[in-house]
């Protein structure tokens, strides 16, 4: 590695960035009673203020030079110690811009989307909380660090998905986001301790610094990459641990796009990316990580195409998304994952937004199957929120299409992994564009006094979703395929991230510009084809959905998610309970206390037959002496 | 000195005299209900062992066990003293010094 | 001579509040424990600028025994005694808001039970914490007798006895150690220094280690606990969980590893691997509990097993992570108790169900409660973390599959802690009329103080890094 000249004057400006959010946190917890109406605007105001410190940071920093700082040490004993540290390189600038720029357009929309809610200083307290831990999650300059971020943003999303505490269900939901992240960050923390103990450190530097003087497909390096994979699964939802997504819908629609959609979801793909190298010099992981996110986008898309719950659709299509940025990961095509993340950042945030804006005009109904016919309503929404679904559904020119077909192509030389993932995103377009035809088109199904109360919502909540709207119709050109002929400026700006898992990983598969056009074409007929599709079912023949009770056969189990929960409960949850209560009633109360019981029955035992000598006989107990005297006396003799 | 001990009856016969004595105590011990005859009788045997002693001190020539006497008759003195006042302290309260009415200890 | 003072202001203190009443009591008592507490940030400073020196203190007995009263100070002896002192006068202000019957006898006994405690973390001779040692034992026996709940005799008598049990089997390791050693002599420099031959050691190991793992308690030596935690009154068991139970781990690092270093080698195994499979059986216990107190017993079992599994691996990862864990436990236990007492008193319910809807009527009181959950499921940021990391690295360095099944206790305690904090504090009150005053003033700052506790050290641990550094450095290769 070469050494980099540190950018001194930059350390303060980017302490500025994630300290500015606590600022905010720590105001607004103390003093929230006094900052009733000013207080979600200083929250937002300081967000904005770690935006513009960021845009700084990036225009000064450039992608040539990091910046890599060492604050204190955090965690010492005999010669290891771990630091806590800031590093500033090209990927988490970009998580840096994405993060706050997004998170900026959620703390205004919330504004206008929270303000008559009891808790709404609080709730920008935990907004800039996650804000804080977010940015250490992709500032930190060690797996520590981003380890503190990772639980750290765990626990807002607890705090938020349980935002309306009063509501049991929806604390429920919380406590299972929190216990599967939890599952997912045993894999991370151990995956940390293999590297402490074979890769000598934590510090991104010293463990991809060692890991490339490894033999690729080292066991050590399985290992790690597979942990830390768990650790990916629980945070970005994938097979085996996703259900919490769907789940922590419960919480208000800002978070469910903020952290939900945009942010703290993408953290496990920032992760792989971050530690590329480990990944791409264990084929193996990358096999695994493919096939976990291919089978998860399948799954998830096709469990969305039953939900009727416009957010719960937007859930599994995130976390089928989700599955098509770690397949893409596990091709080895790490930016074109990241640049996922990003356009996905934004056309789900502004979907996300835009369901929000349907749920505050309907008054929180959320069941499209009452919805329909919102587009003269709310037209500013219904219009953004198309925009939204078109990118999603990767048409041209819109920002999904870039980097959905960056993955397709990288993944064509696979053509298994590039069927499912074509099929995946062809069911994609179809229920995306149900979701929208149901909740714009045909009739209004609501009450008429719901219709009556339908409105435009304030323009802090528009003004983020036209601001949203036009990057995922924009964002896309950042990353333009090379036969357009045209400058990719995302994979040029994240080569000296990848740089090295490119050699480790050889020859990429290119396509040639036929092929890719060929890919382009198909992908886009696809989708037109699923649109064309879903306007017949749900315009023409303007079907609803029918009732729950009324599913049957396949559509049942997919309307029911395919009973993973309740499997989930079955086998993992109940026997726990049970075995708790074994622990508890039979190991602790009959075995353990029988040994402690039988020890004080004994003493007991012993007192209650030698208290029979005792028979307060006086003459008895002379004669006892008497007689014992003789026998002494005997022994005596005797010897 | 020497001259007492031929003079004397042989040792044995104290021997005899204070095994008898004590064994008479001893039964009287065992066999009577009352304490005021207990207490007597245990009197009896420290007696006993005083002539032994005493009969001990006299063959050996030396007055150790006269010595001995001395303490176990001021025991014993006070001993009695203890006891009969215990005794006369248990009459007030049971009405009687039958040793079978005394078993309070009984566990 | 400071180490004599560290004994006579708790004692002095004790005997004076005996003979005040009521009220004034426990302001004699807070008077005590903070003058002590100020005394302690002496020693603390002296400590670090002069070392042991100004605390060697040493009593030698006329009579034949070759016995001594030996007090002196390390890093991990000064680490114990700023707990112990540190928590006392919280212990103490938790009991502000509500009348205590008898309270001249409480806080005597409370201060006799300081003066006890810190006397076992400064003796340096296996005479001395020896009496220490059980003189702890009576004043938290009388507090739980006196002042406990429902069948108090019972719990009270067992928990005695076995805690006595463990004791005595110590006694019988110190007494063989004495005639044994070829010094003749308890002071722990001589025992470390002329160690008794290492076939006995094994056994030795065995007598001091019953003391200890059920003082601690080390599964299966534990079932006392949950018991006598539910049926003390809470400030007695805070003093047990926050500072009673660390006497064991404690001895740990004093004593069991330094006397006999064959003996714990050999051992070692076994002791792991019931710390371990005691960590994860009390965080499974803790998840079905329906008592609050209970299941907080049941979880401290669990973080305690991860302490001494750490000490058990004899890394200086591991030590230095139990130091870090006991100090950081001390104060979330007691955190965590006072708030249960909290629920108690306020709600009449000791129960995790049927409760429910506090944070709607009292957000500050469920924010701090919050809080001090946080650190006990180890977020990062929070103290608990720091040693829970460090622990659980140690158990990796000594076995993999190990590492992984304690690592569990990352996923139960969230389970357990969550629960409970959900069905007590979170969702739509249960309690019909359900009044619950939001923090009184001595409430706010107890967990004001316990708060900026958690996070300084979960941010910032390198104050007990350096307090315990060079002791380590001697006990570890």
């Amino acid at each position: 590695m070469e050494q980099f000249i540190q950018p001194i004057n930059l350390i303060g400006p980017s302490l500025l960035v994630p300290l500015l959010p606590l600022l905010g946190f720590i105001l607004l917890i103390f003093f929230g009673k006094q900052l009733k109406t000013l207080g979600p605007w200083i929250a937002s105001l300081l967000v904005l203020g770690s935006f513009v410190l960021s845009v700084y940071i990036f225009s000064s920093l450039g992608n040539e030079n990091n910046l890599d700082y060492d604050l204190f040490t955090w965690l010492r004993w005999g010669d290891v110690s771990l630091n806590f540290g800031i590093l500033i390189d090209p990927l988490s600038l970009i998580m840096l811009l994405v993060v706050t720029g997004i998170g900026f357009l959620i703390h205004l929309y919330s504004i206008g989307y929270m303000h008559h809610d009891e808790g709404f200083v609080r709730f920008f307290a935990y907004l800039n909380l996650f804000i804080f831990f977010m940015l250490l999650l992709v500032m930190g300059n060690s797996y520590l660090v981003m380890f503190i971020g990772w639980e750290g943003v765990g626990l807002c999303s607890y705090l938020l998905i349980g935002f309306w505490f009063t509501n049991d269900a929806y604390n429920d939901a919380a406590k299972k986001a929190f216990i599967m992240n939890r599952i997912g960050d045993l894999g991370f923390l151990l995956g940390m301790f293999f590297m402490l103990f074979y890769l000598g450190g934590l510090d991104y530097a010293t463990v991809l610094g060692n890991a490339s003087t490894m033999e690729k497909g080292a066991p050590i390096l399985i290992a790690i990459t597979l942990l830390m994979f768990v650790g990916a699964m629980g945070k970005s939802a994938q097979i085996p641990l996703y259900t919490w997504l769907p789940d922590a819908m419960a919480g208000p629609t800002p978070v469910s796009a903020l952290i939900h959609a945009a942010t703290m979801v993408t953290a496990g793909i920032y992760m792989i990316v971050r530690s590329n190298i480990l990944y791409s010099l264990a084929p193996f992981t990358l096999e695994i990580v493919m096939w976990v996110g291919v089978a998860t986008s399948l799954f998830a898309a096709i469990i969305g195409i039953k939900q009727n719950d416009i957010k719960k659709v937007l859930a599994y299509s995130t976390v089928s998304q989700l599955g098509l940025m770690f397949a893409a990961l596990g091709l080895g095509a790490y930016t074109s994952g990241m640049f996922h993340v990003v356009t996905h950042a934004f056309f789900k945030a502004l979907l996300f937004l835009g369901a929000g804006s349907v749920i505050h005009a309907m008054g929180g109904e959320q069941d499209m199957r009452r919805m329909g016919g919102l587009w003269k309503y709310i037209r500013l929404t219904a219009i953004t929120f198309l925009i939204g679904t078109l990118a999603i559904s990767g048409i041209f020119p819109f920002a999904g299409f870039f980097s959905k077909d960056e993955i397709l192509a990288a993944a064509f030389h696979h053509k298994i992994v590039w069927v499912l993932l074509s099929v995946s995103s062809m069911i994609t377009a179809f229920y995306m564009f149900r979701l929208f035809f149901l909740t714009f088109f045909t009739t209004f199904r609501g009450t008429e006094e719901e219709k009556h109360h339908l409105h435009e919502s304030p323009w802090t909540m528009t003004l983020p979703l036209a601001v949203l709207a036009l990057f995922a119709i924009g964002a896309g050109f950042l990353g333009m395929p090379s036969v357009m002929h045209m400058p990719h400026w995302f994979n040029g700006f994240l080569a000296p991230v990848v740089e090295t898992s490119k050699t480790i990983l050889g020859e990429s598969h290119h396509v040639d510009h036929s092929t890719e056009i060929m890919l382009m074409l198909v992908a886009t007929a696809l989708a037109i084809s699923s649109i064309i599709f879903a306007y017949v079912v749900y315009l023409n023949r303007k079907s609803i959905p029918e009732q729950d009770e009324e599913t049957k056969g396949f559509a049942k189990w997919v309307s029911n998610k395919f009973y993973i929960d309740e499997l989930y409960d079955r086998v993992i949850v109940k026997p726990i309970m049970v075995l708790s209560d074994i622990f508890h009633v039979v190991v602790d109360k009959l075995i353990i206390d029988l040994f402690v019981n039988a020890s004080a029955w004994m003493v007991g035992f012993t007192g209650r037959t030698l208290r029979l000598v005792q028979t307060g006989n006086t003459g008895f107990y002379i004669f006892v002496m008497v007689i014992a005297m003789m026998v002494l006396l005997l022994i005596q003799l005797v010897q | 000195m020497k001259e007492v001990i031929t003079n004397t009856p042989p040792q044995n016969w104290y021997l005899v005299l204070s095994t008898l004595l004590f064994s008479i105590g001893v039964m009287g011990v065992l066999l009577r209900r009352n304490a005021i005859i207990i207490l007597m009788c245990i009197e009896l045997m420290l007696n006993s062992v005083n002539l032994l002693l005493v009969s001990f001190s006299a063959y050996a020539g030396n007055t150790d066990g006269q010595v001995f006497v001395f303490f176990i008759m001021v025991v014993a003195a006070a001993e009695v003293a203890v006891g009969l006042a215990l005794l006369v302290s248990i009459y007030r309260n049971l009405g009687s010094t039958d040793i079978d009415v005394l078993s309070k200890l009984k566990g | 001579m400071l180490s004599l003072l560290l004994l006579l202001i708790p004692l002095t203190f004790s005997i004076v509040i005996w003979f005040t009443k009521g009220m004034v009591s426990r302001a004699a008592a807070l008077v005590g424990t903070i003058i002590q507490l100020a005394f302690t940030a002496y020693c603390y400073n002296v400590f670090l600028e002069a070392g042991n020196k100004p605390f060697e203190y040493i009593y030698q007995m006329a009579v034949k025994p070759n016995l001594v009263f030996h007090f002196s100070m390390d890093g991990i002896s000064m680490l114990m005694v700023l707990l112990t002192n540190l928590l006392l006068p919280l212990i103490v202000l938790a009991g502000f808001s509500r009348y205590t019957d008898k309270a001249n006898v409480f806080y005597s006994l409370m201060l006799l039970m300081q003066m006890a405690l810190n006397g076992v973390f400064i003796s340096f001779d296996a005479f001395g914490y020896y009496i220490f040692w059980e003189l702890a034992l009576i004043p938290i026996y009388f507090i739980a007798f006196i002042w406990g709940g429902q069948d108090r005799a019972a719990v009270t008598l067992k928990f005695f006895i076995y805690t006595l049990a463990g004791s005595l089997l110590m006694l019988f390791g110190f007494i063989y150690l004495y005639t044994y050693s070829p010094q003749n002599s308890l002071d722990w420099e001589v025992l470390r220094a002329n160690p008794i031959c290492s076939c006995e050691q094994g056994w030795i190991f065995w007598m001091l280690f019953a003391a200890f793992a059920i003082k601690i308690p080390i599964v299966p030596f534990h079932t006392w606990q949950p018991d006598t935690y539910k049926t003390a009154p809470t400030q007695g068991t805070m003093l047990l969980s926050g500072i009673m139970l660390k006497m064991g781990t404690y001895s740990l690092i004093r004593w069991l590893l330094p006397i006999v270093p064959d003996g714990f080698k050999e051992w070692q195994y076994v002791a792991i691997t019931l710390s371990v499979i005691g960590v994860v059986y009390a965080s499974v216990i803790a998840i079905m509990q329906r008592d609050i107190k209970k299941l907080l017993a049941y979880s401290s079992i669990a973080h305690v097993g991860l302490i001494s599994a750490g000490v058990f691996t004899m890394s200086r990862v591991g030590l230095q992570g139990s130091l870090v864990q006991m100090f950081a436990h001390g104060v979330n236990v007691v955190g965590l108790f006072f708030c249960a007492d909290i629920i108690m008193n306020r709600t009449g319910s000791n129960q995790v169900e049927g409760i429910g809807g506090i944070r709607k009527i009292a957000p500050r009181f469920a924010g701090w409660f919050l809080v001090i959950v946080l650190a006990s499921v180890a977020l990062p940021l929070t103290n608990g973390f720091v040693g829970e990391f460090m622990l659980l690295y140690s158990v990796y360095g000594y076995n993999t599959w190990l590492s992984l099944f304690a690592g569990l206790t990352i996923i139960l305690g969230a389970v357990y802690m969550f629960r409970m904090y959900q069905k007590v504090v979170l969702g739509e009150p249960m309690l019909e009329n359900m009044q619950f005053e939001d923090l009184k003033w001595n409430e706010q700052l107890v967990l004001g103080i316990i708060g900026i506790l958690i996070f300084a050290l979960g941010v910032y641990p390198e104050p007990i890094f350096e307090l315990t550094e060079p002791v380590l450095k001697t006990l570890t290769p």
